[in-house]
This record gives structure tokens, sequence and C-alpha cells, in this order.
């Protein structure tokens, strides 16, 4: 009952803010439109331009998308608007505080006025919230007005343009084809901010540890002092150690991954009846959809000590978290990405070919091995360089099973670290922010970018340049 | 008297001596045409459906046969089992009797890739492999081990280009991809794939429908020059295609041979009403 009331008085509030008017409003209006045109259209038929729904819907989305936008650019606008006002009427106050005071007073008045907590309260403070109170009343009716006079504005002139020969067909698909655009900028904008960030950030990095030492030296041990004058070790960064534990980890996934899920894919494409077929493919997506925590205890808690048993019985010493337990699972991880993209490029490669070569008497090995790999080879590389990238990205895995130890080895008996588990390891717990330790994990999660991008564009690149194209 | 009956004897013996000689030179005449292939009460099932029902077919040795009829007559169906391509499908599923030189290609003590070694086949869409044109021709004798070394295999690609009528057309570049050729030499080149594994029998499954018609006329005079040594059967959807170059056509409907005979018989003489109206155009 408590959550029944809850819901409702959600979707009250919802319908009553500016958002919910606005979309009532354009339902409205849809409707008012669709019976306009419908009218004319019954009239005259075929000779006006567009559908009745187009009219309704170019009406509908002239009212709801410039009253979108304004409220959206209110909500960002509003805030900065507040706080310069209420700096500028207390600018004599605060010229008398620090940096600091300054934005810790500010801060205090926008949590007093909005009901969060503050941590102390002076006089000054109050009445600094008193006036921010009134200016976001003032900001409210803004907010009211603004909205539903752009609605209304656009509206009417929208619906006073529905007539038989507007062009609302064009006009809708041009909305529909802008929105798609500004869509697909907020994915690209997203991906150039992510990685601007972590180049800024490394080359604050940088300015601490020089790029040749990050590259080239031999040692990772990222402890620095945490309080100026601490007795500690002068931490080393040097990615060496955690690229060679990656690319070990990797080749071992890769040993497990490569061939066990291509020629599983062969048998599915190639041999497999229909039948058997429907239930390996899902089994396999299953697999897929392990999500890597589970595989990473398994890994840790079931092969790690398999294997240091195996170890021991046949003399060899395994330590508990090595790179070989991490390396399989992985492999077992990616089993079904490699098995299943290497499936789409053999079974893209067209029957007539197959027949070609049956036809001359060749058989079902034969013909794989001779014609239908190398016709699959570009899109085989792709899904192997694919998986590779995955496999140098993977985090959990290897946080569980390979350890921390930055071992400069290719025993993978013995524990190596890798980048991810590095990154997670300088970011866990509280850290300042502009210490060297912490910037370090921009740094190698630049150099992981760097290498998974040159590992994605030589793939993309192998497969346009080799593809066959088949008609 | 005993004279008079040896004369007369004599005579007789002649008469028969003549008789048995003209009856041996027709004999040879058709002699030239043993039968290659043959297919009795040939019936061809894709799970539930029937597509060919009782048919019964003898191809001649050195000749062109071809097979006409409408669209889902049962035509590449009876194609694809001379050579067990229907095994590819898995639903397929044939009775009755094939037999090449009398040894019936359904046996299972038969091996199907010996089988298409004899019997090679040529598909209605050009289909090289993505290899060089060298590596294309020298696919199959690589395969059934046809060559001894490299200068034999060397000689059976050149020569197999060469009856394909490909070989002056690309002798300075047989080291490029199959596919970067046009669609005609591509469909020669598939020729010469087939000789090259020295087929006894030719399959052509609709080999000029993807071609212009000058790469066609190409292909077609090829095809008249091939007779000389291999059987060649032909499926096609062209009327005159089919009375160019075929010496015997069989007309297939509905999964039944209407018809078959000498193709000048069966285009200027048709017994059956239904091929009158195929080969005049009235249906199909």
């Amino acid at each position: 009952m408590q959550l029944l009331t809850d819901f409702f008085s959600g979707l009250l509030g919802l319908i009553i803010s500016p958002l919910g008017v606005i979309l009532l409003l354009s339902a409205l209006a849809y409707y008012f439109a669709l019976k306009k045109s419908s009218g004319f259209y019954a009239e005259h038929g075929r000779e006006v331009h567009s559908l009745p729904f187009y009219n309704a819907s170019y009406v509908a989305l002239s009212i709801f998308l410039p009253a979108a936008v304004f409220l959206l650019i209110f909500s960002i606008v509003a805030p900065m608007v507040y706080q310069s006002m209420v700096e500028t009427t207390y600018q004599n106050h605060l010229q008398s505080l620090t940096d600091f005071q300054q934005s810790n007073f500010i801060n205090n008045v926008f949590a007093l006025t909005t009901g969060n907590i503050t941590s102390k309260s002076s006089e000054m403070i109050t009445e600094a919230s008193q006036y921010l109170t009134s200016l976001m009343n003032v900001g409210q009716y803004v907010r009211w007005f603004g909205t539903i006079g752009f609605a209304a504005i656009f509206g009417f002139l929208a619906y006073r343009a529905v007539n038989p020969r507007l062009r609302a067909r064009n006009r809708v698909e041009i909305i529909i084809k802008t929105l798609l655009i500004i869509c697909s900028i907020i994915a690209i904008l997203t991906t150039i901010g992510i990685v601007l960030s972590l180049v800024f950030e490394s080359l604050r990095f940088f300015q601490k540890v020089p790029i040749t030492e990050f590259l080239f030296g031999m040692h990772w041990s990222p402890q620095t002092s945490i309080r100026p004058g601490q007795v500690s070790a002068e931490g080393s960064f040097a990615a060496l150690p955690l690229i060679a534990g990656t690319m070990l980890i990797t080749f071992i996934a890769m040993l497990v991954a490569g061939p066990i899920g291509l020629m599983s894919a062969i048998y599915l494409s190639d041999y497999a009846s229909p039948k058997f077929r429907s239930i390996a493919k899902p089994v396999l997506e299953i697999l897929a959809g392990i999500p890597t925590v589970v595989y990473g205890f398994f890994a840790a808690l079931t092969v790690a000590p398999l294997i240091r048993g195996w170890g021991e019985s046949i003399g060899l010493s395994v330590s508990s978290e090595s790179a070989l337990a991490a390396g399989l699972v992985m492999g077992i991880m990616i089993i079904p990405l490699v098995s299943s993209l290497s499936d789409d490029v053999i079974n893209s490669v067209p029957q007539a070919m197959r027949d070609g070569s049956y036809g001359l008497g060749a058989t079902k090995s034969e013909t794989i091995r001779q014609v239908v790999l190398p016709a699959a080879l570009p899109g085989i590389v792709s899904a192997m360089l694919l998986a590779v990238s995955r496999a140098i990205g993977e985090t959990m895995i290897v946080v569980m099973a390979a350890g921390l130890a930055a071992n400069l080895t290719i025993n993978p008996l013995e524990a190596v670290t890798t980048v991810t588990v590095q990154i997670v390891t300088l970011l866990v717990g509280d850290q300042e922010f502009d210490s060297a330790k912490t910037l370090a994990a921009f740094a190698l999660g630049l150099l992981l970018f760097v290498i998974t991008l040159t590992l994605n564009v030589i793939a993309l690149r192998v497969v346009q340049k080799y593809r066959e194209q088949y008609e | 008297m005993e004279v008079q009956s040896a004369v007369k004897d004599k005579v007789e013996q002649d008469k028969a001596m003549a008789l048995k000689e003209e009856t041996a030179k027709t004999a040879a005449n058709t002699a030239a045409k043993t039968v290659k292939m043959s297919g009795k009460d040939v019936c061809v099932y894709y799970g539930e459906k029937q597509a060919l029902f009782d048919v019964n077919l003898d191809i001649l040795e050195n000749s062109v046969t071809s097979l006409i009829g409408p669209s889902g007559c049962g035509k590449s169906t009876f194609l694809r089992c001379l050579n067990r391509m229907n095994d590819v499908i898995d639903i397929c599923r044939v009775t009755g009797e094939i037999t090449l030189e009398g040894d019936d290609i359904y046996d299972p003590s038969l091996d199907v890739v010996e089988l298409r070694a004899r019997v090679g086949m040529v598909f209605q869409k050009p289909n090289p492999f993505p290899k060089s044109i060298y590596d294309n021709v020298a696919y199959g004798p690589r395969i059934h081990g046809i060559t001894a070394d490299r200068t034999e295999l060397d000689e059976l690609v050149e020569s197999s280009l060469q009856k394909a009528g490909l070989w002056n057309e690309v002798k300075d570049r047989v080291a490029e991809s199959g596919t970067g050729l046009s669609g005609g030499q591509q469909q020669r080149l598939c020729i010469a794939r087939a000789i090259a594994t020295k087929p006894d029998v030719i399959l052509m499954d609709e080999p000029c429908s993807a071609l212009d018609p000058i790469a066609t006329a190409t292909i077609e005079e090829l095809i008249d020059e091939l007779r000389a040594n291999y059987t060649i059967v032909i499926v096609t959807h062209s009327m005159q295609q089919a009375a160019r170059v075929s010496q015997r056509t069989a007309f297939f409907h509905l999964g039944k041979i209407i018809e078959e005979g000498e193709t000048t018989q069966i285009f200027t003489n048709p017994q059956d009403e239904k091929t009158q109206d195929y080969i005049t155009g009235r249906f199909g």
C-alpha cells in the first residue's frame, strides 16, 4: 500500500513538473493536429502532401523539443547563475576569506538552502541562504514560464502551419535524422572526453616521472610516502614488468582460446547437425554470459590450487597465484568470443565455394583447410586480435588469480601482475589525487588504451584489406 | 549336284557375310556412342517432398546431353545426382540406380571422392577459389595426387588452361588471384579446374546463365571442342543453347522425363505435346 502511494505521488510529481506538462501538451497538440489534418485529408485525399500522422507528429515534436531543450539548458545554466549572483552580492565578505574558505562558504550556502547538512552555520551564511532562496523562487518562475512559453509559441506556429500543402513528412524525417545525429555525437564526444582526460592526467604524471623511465625502466613498486617527510621507499614506476605480465597471461589465454574456439567454430559451422548446433550455440553463449568475477574465483579457488598440486606432484615449485591459472581460466572465458566471431566469418564463406571444392572430389577437411579457412582468414585474424584486446583489458580474473607481485618473468608458474590489476590496486582506498601513485593509474590506462586501440585498428585494416568481395 | 549345292552354299555364305558387315557398320555408328552413364528409376526426395519420379536416362559417351525444362522441374537435381553432390544436402535421399560405365555410383563400396574426380562439375555462378589462377587449376590434381612433380603439374595446369581456351589470356599472370578475372574468364577457369582432375564426364549446371552473350558464345564453342574427349551433361534454360551445343536432349517436367532423344528430333519433331509447347515457348 505504501509502495502504491509512493508510486502515485511520484507519478503526480512527474506530471506537474515542467517535463510532464510539455509531454501532456504535446499529446494534446498531437490529438488536435490529427483532427485538423484528418479533416482536410478526408476532403482532399491524395492531393494532401503528408498523411495526418505526420502532421500530428510534426506539431507534437514542435512543442516537445524546443521546450525540452530549454529545460535542459536551464538546469545546466541556472546553478551557475545563482552562484555568480551570490558571489557578486557577498563580494565584500568573500574577499576577506582564503580560497578554501570561499568555496566552503558557497558550499554551505547551497547546502543550507537545499536542506542538506551544513558543516557550520554563521549569520552571514543564513543571510546568503535567504538571498539564494529568493533567487531560486524567481528561477522557478523563469523555468515554468520559459517551458510553457516555448511550448506555446512553437506549438501555435506549427499548428497554424498545418495545411494540405505542409511538407510535414519531410520535416519529421529531418527531425528524426537530427535526433539520431545528436545521439551519435554524444557517444563520440564522451569517448573523446575520456581519452582527453586520460591524456592530460598522464601528462601530469609524466611531469613527476619521466616517460622514459615509465616505458623502459625495469622495476615497478608504486609505494610512495603518504605524508611529506615520511620515511618510505622512493616509488619507482616502470610499466615493463606489468606489460610483460599482461602479455604472458594473454599469451596463455590465447593458447587456450585460439585453437579451441576456432576448431569448435569449424565443427559448429561445417560438421554439426542442425540439431546439435541449435543446442551447442546457446550453451557457448551462456559461457559468454558468466560474470568475470565468477571466473575469477573459479581461477583463484579451484584452478590455481589444482595446478599447484599437480606441479608439486611432479616436483615443480608453483606459486599459489600463478600466471598459468589466470591465463587458463581467461582462455576459457574468451573461447565463446573467438568461436562465435569465427563462426560468423566461416558461415559467410559462400556455399558455392564449398560446392566447387566438393565437386572436384575434395573431402570435407580438405575443403575447410584449403578453401574455407583461407577465404575466412582475414575475419579469423581480426577475431583473434579482438580476443587479444579483450584478454589484455580483462581485470577481474587476474586480480583474483594472478597476484600483485610485479615479477619480470616468462615462467608461467610464477605470480605475475598485469596493467589492469595495478590500476585497481593504485586506486582502491583513499588516495591523493595529485600523487604520482594515483596519476600512474592514468598513465597505465593510457598505455592500455593505446595497445588495445592499435590491435583493433590492425584488426580492422586486416579485414578491409584482405576481405574477398562475395556477391 | 554336289558342286551346285556347294556353289549355292558359297553364295549364301557371302550373303550372310555381307549382312553381318552391314549390321557391324550400323553397330559401329552407334558404338562410337556407347552408354557412359545411365540412370534407372531414379527417384529423389528432399525430406517428404519428392523431386524426381522414376527418371530413366542414358548419357552417351563423347556427346553433349542437354537437360531442359521449366524451373523446378528437377533437371538440376538429376544433374547433381550424377556426381552425388546431393550428398551435401542432409535431407536429400536418392533411390534407383545410377551407373558410370556399368558400376553403381551409389554402391556403398564406391568412394565418392573418386567418383567426383571422374565426374567433374561446373556451376551456375563462376566460383573460383580465392587463390591464384595456378592454384585454382592445381587444386584437384594436388588433392588427388595426379602429378608426380612440379614440372608435371605445371604442364597439366597449362594444358588444362589451354583446353579451356584461357591460356592465352592468363599465361602472364597465373600467379594472380582467380577472383580478379572477368565473369566469362572465371567460368572458363572453373572449366579448366574441372578438366585438370582428368574427368570422364563434365557436368555443367547452367554454366552461362551469369554471363554476357559474348562470353556465352566462347563457352559454347569450348563445350563443342571438349566433346571430343569428354562426355558432357549440361543443364540450360536457353533452348537455343541446347540446340546449338547438344547432340541429345532430355525434356524434364514436374520431376519426370517427358521426352528424350536426338536434339534435332526433339527440336524439329517432338513426339509429346508438352515438349512441343515448351520448345515453342508456350509455357515454362
